[in-house]
């Protein structure tokens, strides 16, 4: 079958004091429908604007990403906003991802606004209800109704990346770019945010792009891995693989230096 | 359940903590009674002023003052302190139009400048550049007298050097917004660049903006009044502070009244404005620049 998701050799680079540094350097990967493919970096070594890339949110010098044949890169205007329902996010702050002067509910609600005619199969009810959409949201995040009225100050961290998720997943994208979802959470709470992120991806069968530092969190969320150093990829394999002999070394170290 | 709910949507009525911080700051209180107090005079000046401010009765010169007369009259009779409360209400007015021009001029273009950026930016930032180099006092000189001395060109002259300042502060928020998590999740989730300016990054530039224009309403007072003490704004014999202060000049030496009271009016308006401002920064914390 074809994949969901084809990146073609994406060539990135930025001037750091009359140097070049590739951030992207001949990036080629696919993600198949249904499937989590996790990104393993350390910070620096591209893996960010990758997903970046892929939301369309940064131009690559060169290269291609196809979303079901479609060019992504190509877009411009009208036709990328309408093609980025597909395409949706989770940012590692929720604290910087949501508006701090709109109510949790206008913030869920923003993606379905923008997009009338979306009725993910996941909701009931009438599309123009839009408190009781966001309530349905809300509780397939795990959050308590009376958090629709609030504002994000009034979460904790953990309460706000659900408030995101929520969002995330309201347009019943085909890929879901989780960028360090859980990086600036508690540890206890990171759990939580992991087991819902798993969950709903078996729910809604939707793929995911899951973007982290911490090896052992993308191993538990993905089916494959890529490993980027200094914008490369030097590592592909399948999760269950990671602690197999033929590794990177730049693999061994990492997972020698999470252990 | 959904009846209840929105009943509890609507009820973000919450205590600010703004508003408590601006209660308890002494000189902001101060400035905005004092600025009050001047607002309620403009307001109501007409009924309470005791004489006419333009009638000029040369038996009544450079009286000192009396029941008739509060502050005394001037060289040709008028009623200085009708004069003043009259005055008060051109300058006032003249403020708020120009704040509320430079604002609404401002704001987009230092919006527009600072998301889109581009060549629209350039331009704007090579104009900024170019009006920067000299005092804005000089070039509201040179604008107005350029463009004749009357009121509408006064005003006009005040936005075309003010406006700079709103578009450069506004820009620079632009600039640091435009790359946070929420302006990017606001792109992804299908929001338009207008829904994104509009939706997102005008309502931070309500802060600094208002901070802004609190701390320039002195500045932009000094210049009207200036232009006016110049002979470039208000003519005579419009009751403008300024111009009084022109008008005075002669007599200071025998009648320093006809200086003093306007110059104390001009004093007490750019204090009031500027107490306010700092308060307004602290209470809303916005950096100063």
């Amino acid at each position: 079958m074809q994949p969901l998701l084809r990146v073609e050799r994406l060539y990135k680079t930025f001037r750091k004091s009359k140097e070049q540094v590739y951030a992207l350097k001949e990036i080629s990967l696919q993600i198949a429908r249904g499937e989590c493919l996790g990104v393993v970096g350390e910070s620096g070594s591209g893996k960010s604007t990758l997903g970046k890339v892929i939301l369309a949110l940064e131009r690559p010098d060169s290269g291609e990403v196809w979303l079901d044949d479609v060019p992504l890169l190509q877009l411009k205007g009208a036709a990328l906003r309408e093609q980025r329902q597909h395409v949706q996010v989770v940012f590692q702050d929720p604290n910087a991802s949501l508006n701090s002067k709109m109510p949790i509910w206008r913030s869920i609600m923003e993606p379905l606004d923008n997009f009338p005619d979306v009725m993910p199969p996941f909701l009931s009810g009438k599309r123009t209800d839009r408190i009781g959409l966001a309530a349905q949201l809300l509780e397939l995040v795990g959050l308590p109704l009376d958090h629709l009225a609030r504002y994000p100050h009034e979460l904790s961290g953990g309460q706000r990346q659900r408030v995101a998720i929520a969002r995330g997943i309201s347009l019943n994208p085909k890929l879901l770019v989780c960028d360090e979802p859980t990086s600036s959470l508690d540890v206890s709470v990171q759990a939580q945010i992991l087991q819902l992120l798993k969950s709903l991806k078996q729910t809604l069968g939707m793929s995911y792009l899951f973007i982290s530092h911490d090896i052992a969190s993308v191993q538990y969320m993905s089916d494959r891995m890529i490993v980027m150093k200094d914008g490369e990829m030097i590592d592909e394999f399948a999760s269950s693989e990671l602690t197999h002999q033929d590794r990177h070394i730049y693999t061994k170290l990492l997972v020698e230096a999470a252990s | 359940m959904n009846g209840k709910l929105t009943a509890e949507l609507s009820l973000p009525l919450r205590r600010s903590h703004a508003g408590r911080q601006m209660l308890h700051n002494r000189a902001m209180m101060l400035g905005m009674s004092l600025l009050g107090i001047i607002v309620l005079l403009a307001l109501f000046g007409p009924i309470i002023v005791p004489n006419d401010p333009l009638t000029v009765q040369m038996g009544d010169r450079l009286l000192s003052p009396s029941w008739q007369y509060p502050l005394g009259t001037d060289h040709l009779g008028r009623c200085i302190f009708t004069r003043l409360v009259i005055g008060a209400q051109l300058t006032l007015g003249i403020s708020a139009i120009v704040i509320v021009t430079v604002i609404v001029l401002g704001v987009p273009l230092g919006l527009i400048s600072g998301y889109i950026g581009g060549r629209f930016d350039s331009i704007i930032m090579r104009l900024v550049d170019g009006m920067g180099a000299l005092p804005e006092f000089i070039f509201a000189i040179a604008f107005a007298g350029f463009l004749g001395p009357s009121l509408p060109n006064l005003i006009f002259a005040i936005v075309l050097v003010k406006w700079i300042g709103y578009a450069r502060v506004v820009r620079s928020v632009a600039l640091s917004e435009r790359e946070k998590e929420y302006v990017l999740a606001a792109k992804v989730a299908g929001c338009s660049t207008w829904t994104i300016l509009r939706r997102h990054l005008l309502p931070q530039m309500i802060s600094p903006v208002v901070v802004l224009a609190a701390l320039d309403i002195g500045k932009i007072i000094m210049i009207i009044s200036m232009l006016s003490y110049l002979g470039l704004g208000a003519q005579p014999p419009t009751p403008e502070w300024g111009a009084m202060l022109n008008d005075g000049r002669p007599y200071f030496q025998s009648a320093p009244q006809l200086m003093i009271y306007p110059g104390l009016a001009i004093m007490a308006i750019v204090i009031a404005c500027n107490l306010l401002g700092e308060g307004l920064r602290e209470a809303l914390d916005v950096r100063s620049r």
